[in-house]
């Protein structure tokens, strides 16, 4: 029998995700993979996985598993309070969990999306290229759908069970979510476009991962909330005829009819889907040529921290 | 309010700062979509440093770059100038026949577009046979093709209130256009029929039957005939056949 996870409790939304699915967004297929990448890849390197190997991601609450072998675990994404047989471990840094052991892994506090890796990575089967789960179509993951109690998982082989922390912190800017207008901000007039980065805007528990609605002043669109339909990628902010925004994730369509006002940028995606909800927060429009030497600059320091992984000393950088 | 200037196009628009888009016109036109394509096909013939997808739809071009390779102005700089060659390949695509049951349980709106046009059922369905349908994108969800080419006096209004679940296969008629659905889920359009044929299917050597460009002609078959060909579309089988222009 190869090595296997079980899941013992399932939190609310729990599903297989990887680096995403590439190359068929022209056929319709969302990119998916981890909404929060940056915490996807460094739950993965503490367990000496490739970085985007395929983990578990869930939402708002962890669940209880077991593996039928010993195996390194991490947990990342946000702080919350984590057990191996009932003795707390610390998020952000990697565990052994002994075969049989109960690894335990309660609700973020402060976050949304959380990331637990085992080293060797589940070994489901890749559809179009990835073990991504995209729930609406059924595709990739564990038949497409949510974990759930009960549920085996294969996973590959593990190296070493050498326990690993980060170096070097990586954290998130605290300032307003950055955007680049367009590609339809001609559809909306000058006073919108300054309702729009005045705000402020509140985080709604409409969301999944595919969206996320947002509520605040309503947008109007002047030239009409119906366009030719055309492609949208992870973080556009369309704006339906209602005026609440809604700003597009990992598991979004490709293409849509509604005006898009703005895109987010590449480098504040994972902090706006990391808000809690009823959280408030507001917009600010940059250039896509500045929006690029940040998601430059934020890939660096990324790299950065995956590669300065170390024995753990007594640092913490994540509280 | 001042008059905003004359678009003129083609244009780059911005979709963030992994994307540019290049817009050719504000209709939805087989011209327009011919330029789309052409555009589409230079860059995979061709694929600029940087490149990572792209995403043709009916009047645009979306291209996801990576700005750690290439920066998103010098893309738009090579797409524009890509574009003012105007596609001279032509796109003719090819033509494929599928196999397509009117009435049943999957065209639930088959009766009622009878009587909103005060036709018989019968004269829709020649109507519908008539015509050659050209996909013009593919999207929505994996393999969902938006097709043009519907007759004028077939056109109808999607329904105010979406169903909640549209078998894969049901062909419909939204508006100017016509879809066939690739996979199970709601939809607001009026459906007429069902093909057995698979828009999508992952486990198959050839997930995706179409892309945008294909042509599609459609043959009447009975519901018994319908459901052999549903056994060997469940094998993997493509059962549409490609016919020569």
């Amino acid at each position: 029998m190869s090595r296997t996870l079980k899941i013992l409790r399932h939190g609310p939304l729990m599903t297989i995700q990887d680096g995403g699915r590439y190359g068929f967004r022209a056929f319709g297929v969302s990119t998916s993979g981890a909404i929060d990448r940056a915490s996807h890849a460094i739950a993965n390197a503490l367990v000496g996985n490739d970085f985007e190997a395929a983990a578990i991601e869930f939402a708002l609450a962890g669940g209880a598993i077991e593996a039928d072998e010993d195996v390194m675990i991490a947990v990342t994404g946000g702080a919350c309070r984590i057990e191996i047989d009932g003795q707390p471990v610390a998020p952000w840094e990697s565990h052994i969990l002994r075969k049989g052991q109960n690894l335990e892994i309660g609700a973020l506090r402060g976050a949304v999306w959380g990331y637990l890796a085992i080293s060797g990575g589940i070994t489901t089967t890749p559809v179009l290229g990835s073990r991504s789960t995209h729930l609406r179509t059924g595709l990739g993951g564990l038949d497409g759908r949510k974990l759930a109690a009960g549920d085996v998982l294969p996973l590959g082989k593990p190296g070493d069970l050498e326990l690993l922390a980060l170096g070097l912190p990586y954290f998130r800017r605290p300032e307003p979510i950055t955007v680049v207008p367009g590609p339809q901000d001609d559809y909306f007039d000058r006073e919108t476009w300054a309702t729009f980065t005045t705000g402020p805007f509140e985080v709604t528990a409409s969301r999944d991962r595919m969206a996320m609605v947002l509520d605040g002043p309503p947008l109007t669109a002047d030239k009409g909330h119906d366009i030719i339909s055309d492609a949208t990628v992870v973080g556009s902010i369309q704006v339906p005829g209602s005026g609440k925004p809604i700003v597009l994730s990992a598991d979004g369509q490709t293409t849509g009819g509604y005006p898009k006002i703005a895109t987010v940028a590449s480098v504040d995606l994972a902090r706006l889907a990391q808000m809690p909800s009823g959280q408030h927060f507001r917009f600010k429009a940059i250039s896509a040529d500045a929006a690029e030497e940040l998601f430059i600059h934020d890939q660096k320091r990324l790299a950065d921290a995956l590669n300065s992984l170390c024995r753990p000393g007594d640092r913490r950088f994540w509280g | 309010m001042s008059n905003p200037p004359e678009i003129s196009y083609p244009r780059i628009i911005r979709a963030g700062d992994r994307a540019v888009t290049v817009e050719f016109s504000n209709t939805i036109d087989e011209t327009s979509n011919r330029l789309v394509l052409a555009l589409d096909a230079s860059l995979s013939t061709e694929p600029p440093a940087g490149l990572l997808e792209t995403v043709p739809t009916y009047r645009s071009l979306t291209v996801i770059y990576d700005p750690q390779v290439v920066r998103g102005s010098v893309m738009a700089t090579e797409l524009m100038q890509r574009a003012a060659l105007k596609g001279a390949a032509d796109m003719g695509g090819r033509i494929f026949e599928f196999p397509i049951v009117y009435g049943g349980e999957h065209a639930a709106d088959l009766d009622d577009l009878a009587r909103k046009k005060e036709l018989s059922v019968e004269d829709i369905i020649r109507l519908h046979l008539g015509a050659e349908y050209r996909v013009y994108m593919i999207g929505f969800s994996p393999g969902f093709a938006y097709l043009g080419g519907l007759p004028e006096i077939l056109h109808t209004p999607r329904l105010a209130v979406p169903r909640q679940r549209i078998e894969a296969g049901a062909v419909g008629i939204g508006g100017k256009q016509s879809s066939i659905n690739s996979l199970p889920g709601p939809s607001g359009w009026r459906f007429i029929g069902r093909t057995p044929a698979k828009l999508f299917d992952a486990k198959r050597d050839v997930p995706f039957l179409l892309v945008a460009g294909d042509r599609i002609r459609f043959r009447r078959i009975e519901a018994d005939q319908a459901a052999d060909l549903d056994q060997r579309a469940a094998k993997g089988d493509v059962i549409v056949r490609e016919i020569a222009p």
